[in-house]
């Protein structure tokens, strides 16, 4: 239980233990470890198993770019797959297990695949599992999915509590390595706003890792002072634990800070904080990751980065092993070496594939210059290594270097082309970076420390200022100048042994090979034949080397072969970070109608539409189904009255001398001679002909109208108002405003909505039939006094009013009038009972507007003008739009009234077919749009579009609803069922 | 993406709605012409599909309500102009 491989110092605290547990084993660490150092210091190599083959794999990197050491961290609703242990800060309590198994880590039943390893290369799937075809989905595919794969999901919701948040600054540094804290303290000491990133939670980047000397100190030492100064610097903000993931237009950037410390301390607060940050200029010190070489048997437990290796000895007192050995082709390998050796590590052998004299003496170790690494033997943990030359060196830690890869993702994310460069055999950013941006540092391609501090230090006071701020005479730090020499190497082809590339998608170089010969070419195409670089990973430390391979394969240059193109994030973003706040009720914003407190209080059944709540049905006691209930209100409503809350439709307030004309050019139907008092009908077409909306317009004033428009199409119409006013008529005198919400409006309907009414108008309002005839409209005052708009229309057929008062009047008036209404049995309706009676009439609503339907399909034809331009005018007149044998709308209703009762649902999306054809597409006629059961007409009803409808009424077809399987005759009708003579509006 | 309002300055884009091409300003005046059906079906239906600068039409619905005229590069999104859609139309001609 203890840390057998724990050594002195390191930038972790000694004294202050954390306990964990892996695979249920309880263990210790230190505070500052990562999940994987405190792995390491006790031993523990395997901790997975690769995601085809399911070989023990060990934790290969120290950072961000770990393909192997990726678990499952948590458990029940806050357990998260695939969490690279890296990266994870260790805590008290951190349950953490292994992934990709069935059965114990260290003995995974699912291990038979490698030995079917010759038949599951690149592209298996396309080749095999092909037939019997019904197999694949059953059986094949199930199989595959159950053996393949990463950690699992809990399945229950997430938990956690994520934030969004924005940010402006001047510049933005992304990397608290040197460059990046030089250049940081060049800005900002310049007075620029500055935000300094680093996706660790301890600033310092590589100096960390290392025993470089700074300004005479520890580099450690050194970007702790520089932190420290910046922190107290009131125009710098430090984000450390934050990834900046995307690079978006116009100088905004994605950046996910990690707060999971906090989170656990209190679960109100953010696990998580999404960032947007607004930066003028950026500098991109990202600094650079280090490559593997292909190599036989290169994946086993205890093979690692030689970087990585090193990062664990110096910031984390860590060894590797009791006997480590280095594999490299460039001269930072050695510097491993040495760093293990003086914290008093054994170091048995150091292998350069380069033909030169050793970098420098190894004490202890066998130096062998010009070889390479050819095999590799253990298979939970690693014991030997075999060399060109013959030799077998025992060994429990291999630390490989192929080399350091500028870190240039980000300035791939606007379609950058990275470059090859021969001196540093790596690829640098393509010099067009995203606006704003420029690199420094490692990123950049400059390896020498003391060169990149200076790049840093530069850069900052060059963009500040470029920004207009007065350049700082800060001196850049100083540090002895390291050369850093590499000869490309992708490895020495192994023969029968697999050389793995992608460790975590489980690419090996032969797969690569494969990729070639069997025609991909192209390294996008060998990208996704093999899926290298396409694990959670995106091929960090795979990519540089898979398409070495390939070009050291198809005998072309590295310029040739060129790389596949970054894209944001730049590491996983969990969904919640991106869902932020808006989860549940806080999706989007709730509407609520002004008399929905007093709904509530009775009852009622809420739907939403949109954003808005409305009452569907007011259930009384003693209702068991909303038939009941819904049935009720359409009978009360026409016997007596009934009163619906319509605050939700669209109202716009639109005043000018020119306002008459222009809705002449926005309705199908003539406006301009509408008289002061009156509202009238309007069917507004989109201007390819199809009907967008409809509503009624009231003249208050010679220059005042108030258009209504559909709940659904409110904001639309509104829009494209504006659109026709400033765009299409700028000079027309004309002035409008959304009033949807400053009215409360409800439809009061039936015989004794005028009685009802005239308790509530103040007496010297006259709204008798004479007074307030049909279609009328006008300003009133109601309970003594308060302002109001009254208009006379109907939606329901009955005779009926739509009264409107300024919205905080809404509840009170609601309650005056059910008051009021006492005497008439007076029932509140909802959107069902609106719905019932206004199919009974045959109005058009949504169902019916659905952008495929013509105003004469609509059989509104007839109003439309043919003397005046208006939207939709002239494309109506194309001939397939004029014929007479279109989906027309008409009505139906059951031949056999007691059809569908049983059944208990309505013919809506049944369609319609001759009564002996055979229900397919090709014998389709049309389509039942609304449909309901009709209490006045004692059986379900429908509106609906057939082939030539209008002149068919009388004949009989068939209503087919395939998905709830009824069939019934019906019969061509009127679609309007209830008293089409509309006599019952204008009495 | 960010639009310099010509009277409110930078705003993020999540504050506008879209529409398209600038295209759709010039509505047909003639349509009581034979020929005008076939300039209504050029307006409404037809387009450059532009690899470069592109004039286009933005509504500011969580701001002002104004539409703005933009030209927006469709290769780097870069905005290197954004007028009062009003304006505009005047210039061509559409107003009194």
């Amino acid at each position: 239980m203890s840390q057998t491989h724990r050594k002195d110092g390191g930038l972790i605290d000694q004294d202050k233990t954390i306990t964990f547990t892996f695979n249920g084993q309880i263990l210790r660490g230190c505070e500052g470890d990562t999940l994987a150092s405190a792995l390491l210091a006790n031993n523990k190599h395997l901790v997975g198993r690769s995601f085809k083959y399911h070989r023990p794999r060990g934790i290969v990197t120290v950072g961000s770019e770990e393909p192997n050491a990726i678990m499952e961290i948590g458990s029940g609703a806050h357990k998260e797959p695939n969490t690279r242990a890296t990266v994870t800060q260790l805590y008290n309590g951190l349950e953490a297990n292994s992934q990709n198994h069935r059965g114990p880590l260290s003995f995974d039943l699912m291990a038979i695949t490698d030995f079917f390893a010759p038949l599951l290369g690149a592209g298996f799937y396309y080749k095999t599992f092909m037939w019997p075809k019904a197999f694949w989905e059953k059986i094949y595919e199930p199989a595959i999915r159950n053996s393949a794969g990463l950690g699992t999901l809990s399945k229950e919701p997430d938990p956690d509590t994520y934030d969004k948040g924005f940010r402006y600054c001047d510049i933005l540094i992304i990397g608290a390595g040197a460059s990046g804290l030089s250049a940081a303290l060049t800005a900002a000491s310049s007075g620029a706003k500055v935000i300094l990133a680093d996706e660790d939670f301890l600033m310092g980047g590589r100096l960390n890792s290392g025993t470089a000397k700074v300004d005479n100190i520890p580099g450690s030492e050194w970007a702790k002072n520089a932190v420290a100064k910046l922190s107290a610097m009131d125009n710098v903000t430090l984000m450390s634990d934050t990834t900046i993931f995307g690079v978006y237009d116009h100088g905004i950037y994605g950046a996910l800070e990690n707060r999971s410390s906090e989170s656990r301390e209190d679960s109100n607060k953010p696990r998580q904080v999404n960032w947007r940050i607004y930066a003028k200029k950026s500098i991109l010190c990202a600094g650079a990751i280090e490559r593997s070489i292909a190599f036989g048997n290169n994946d086993r437990p205890g093979i690692m980065l030689a970087g990585a290796v090193r990062a664990y000895i110096n910031r984390f007192a860590v060894a590797t092993g009791e006997k480590v050995s280095v594999y490299t082709n460039n001269d930072d390998g050695w510097q491993t070496a040495k760093d293990l050796r003086t914290k008093g590590v054994r170091v048995v052998a150091v292998i350069d594939s380069r033909s030169i004299s050793p970098v420098m003496p190894i004490q202890g170790a066998e130096i062998f210059m010009g070889t390479d690494v050819v095999d590799t033997k253990g298979r939970r943990a690693l014991k030997s290594i075999t060399l060109s030359n013959g030799k077998t060196i025992d060994t429990d830690s291999l630390a490989v270097s192929g080399g350091w890869n500028p870190n240039l993702h980000l300035t791939c994310h606007h379609r950058g082309i990275p470059k090859w460069n021969e001196e540093i055999a790596s690829f640098i950013p393509d010099e067009a970076t995203p606006p704003g941006m420029s690199v420094a540092g490692r990123a950049k391609g400059t390896m020498m420390l003391s060169d990149a501090i200076k790049e840093g230090h530069e850069l900052g006071s060059t963009v500040a200022s470029d920004l207009g701020y007065k350049a700082s005479d800060l001196k850049a730090a100083s540090t002895p100048a390291v050369p850093y020499n590499v000869v490309a190497n992708w490895g020495v082809p192994s023969g029968k042994n697999r050389a793995w590339v992608d460790f975590q998608n489980d690419v090996t170089a032969k797969d690569v090979r494969l990729a070639n010969q069997e025609g991909f070419k192209s390294v996008e195409h060998v990208k996704r034949y093999t899926t290298l670089g396409m694990a959670t990973d995106q091929g960090k430390t795979a990519n540089v080397l898979g398409i070495g391979i390939m070009a050291e394969n198809m005998g072309q240059t590295m310029e040739e072969t060129g790389t596949t193109i970054f894209r944001p994030p730049y590491s996983p973003v969990a969904i919640g970070a991106f869902a932020g706040r808006r989860r549940g009720m806080e999706f989007y914003p709730t509407r609520y109608t002004p008399s929905h407190k007093w709904s509530e209080e009775q009852g009622a059944v809420f739907v939403e539409v949109g954003m808005w709540y409305r009452s569907q049905w007011f259930p009384q006691p003693g209702e068991t189904h909303w038939r009941q209930s819904v049935d009720r209100e359409v009978i009360k409503t026409r016997s007596s009255v009934g009163i619906c809350d319509v605050t939700t439709l669209g109202k716009i307030d639109i005043k000018g001398s020119d306002v008459s004309e222009f809705l002449n050019k926005v309705y199908v139907n003539a406006f301009a001679k509408l008289p002061v008092g009156k509202t009238r009908y309007g069917l507004m077409l989109r201007e390819d002909s199809m009907a967008m909306d409809d509503g009624t317009t009231a003249r208050l004033a010679e220059d005042h109208f108030v258009m209504t428009t559909t709940t659904a199409n409110a904001v639309n119409v509104y829009r494209h108002l504006q659109f026709c006013h400033q765009i299409l008529w700028p000079d027309l005198d004309v002035h409008m405003i959304s009033v949807t919400e400053q009215y409360a409006q409800y439809a009061v309907a039936g015989p004794n909505s005028r009685r009802l009414l005239q308790k509530i108008v103040d007496p010297e309002h006259d709204i008798s039939n004479e007074a307030f005839p049909f279609m009328g409209a006008g300003a009133i005052t109601v309970c003594g006094g308060i302002p109001a708009r009254l208009f006379r229309i109907s939606f329901s057929g009955e005779l009926a009013y739509e009264i409107a008062v300024p919205t905080r009047y809404g509840d009170a008036l609601m309650r005056a009038m059910m008051e009021a209404g006492k005497e008439f049995d007076v029932v509140p309706y909802g959107t069902e009972a609106l719905g019932v009676m206004r199919i009974e009439k045959g109005h058009a609503a949504g169902p019916e507007l659905n952008g495929q339907t013509s105003a004469y399909d609509l059989g509104m034809g007839g109003m439309v003008s043919g003397k005046k331009d208006f939207i939709g005018y002239k494309l109506g007149q194309r001939e397939e739009l004029l014929r007479n044998d279109r989906m027309q709308m008409v009505g139906f209703k059951p031949v056999n009234k007691g059809d569908l009762v049983d059944k208990g649902h309505s013919m809506a999306g049944a369609h319609l077919l001759g009564l002996r054809e055979e229900a397919t597409t090709h014998n389709d006629q049309g389509w039942i749009s609304s449909s309901i059961y009709s209490p006045m007409l004692g059986c379900y009803i429908g509106l609906g579009f057939i082939k030539d409808g209008l002149n068919r009424k009388g004949e009989f077809v068939r209503a087919v609803d395939l998905v709830r399987n009824s069939d019934i005759e019906v019969e061509i009708c009127s679609p309007h069922f209830y008293d089409p003579e509309g006599g019952r509006l204008r009495v | 993406m960010i639009i310099n309002h010509p009277l409110l300055g930078p705003r993020d884009s999540e504050e506008f709605v879209y529409l398209g091409s600038t295209d759709l300003i010039n509505r047909p005046t003639n349509w009581e012409e034979e020929a005008s059906a076939e300039d209504f079906y050029q307006y409404q239906y037809i387009r450059e599909n532009i690899a470069g600068d592109h004039q286009e039409l933005w509504y500011h619905e969580q701001g002002d309500q104004s539409w703005l005229v933009v030209t927006r590069n469709t290769l780097t999104h870069e905005i290197s102009k954004v007028e009062l859609a009003q304006d505009v139309s005047r210039a061509m001609g559409r107003g009194k």
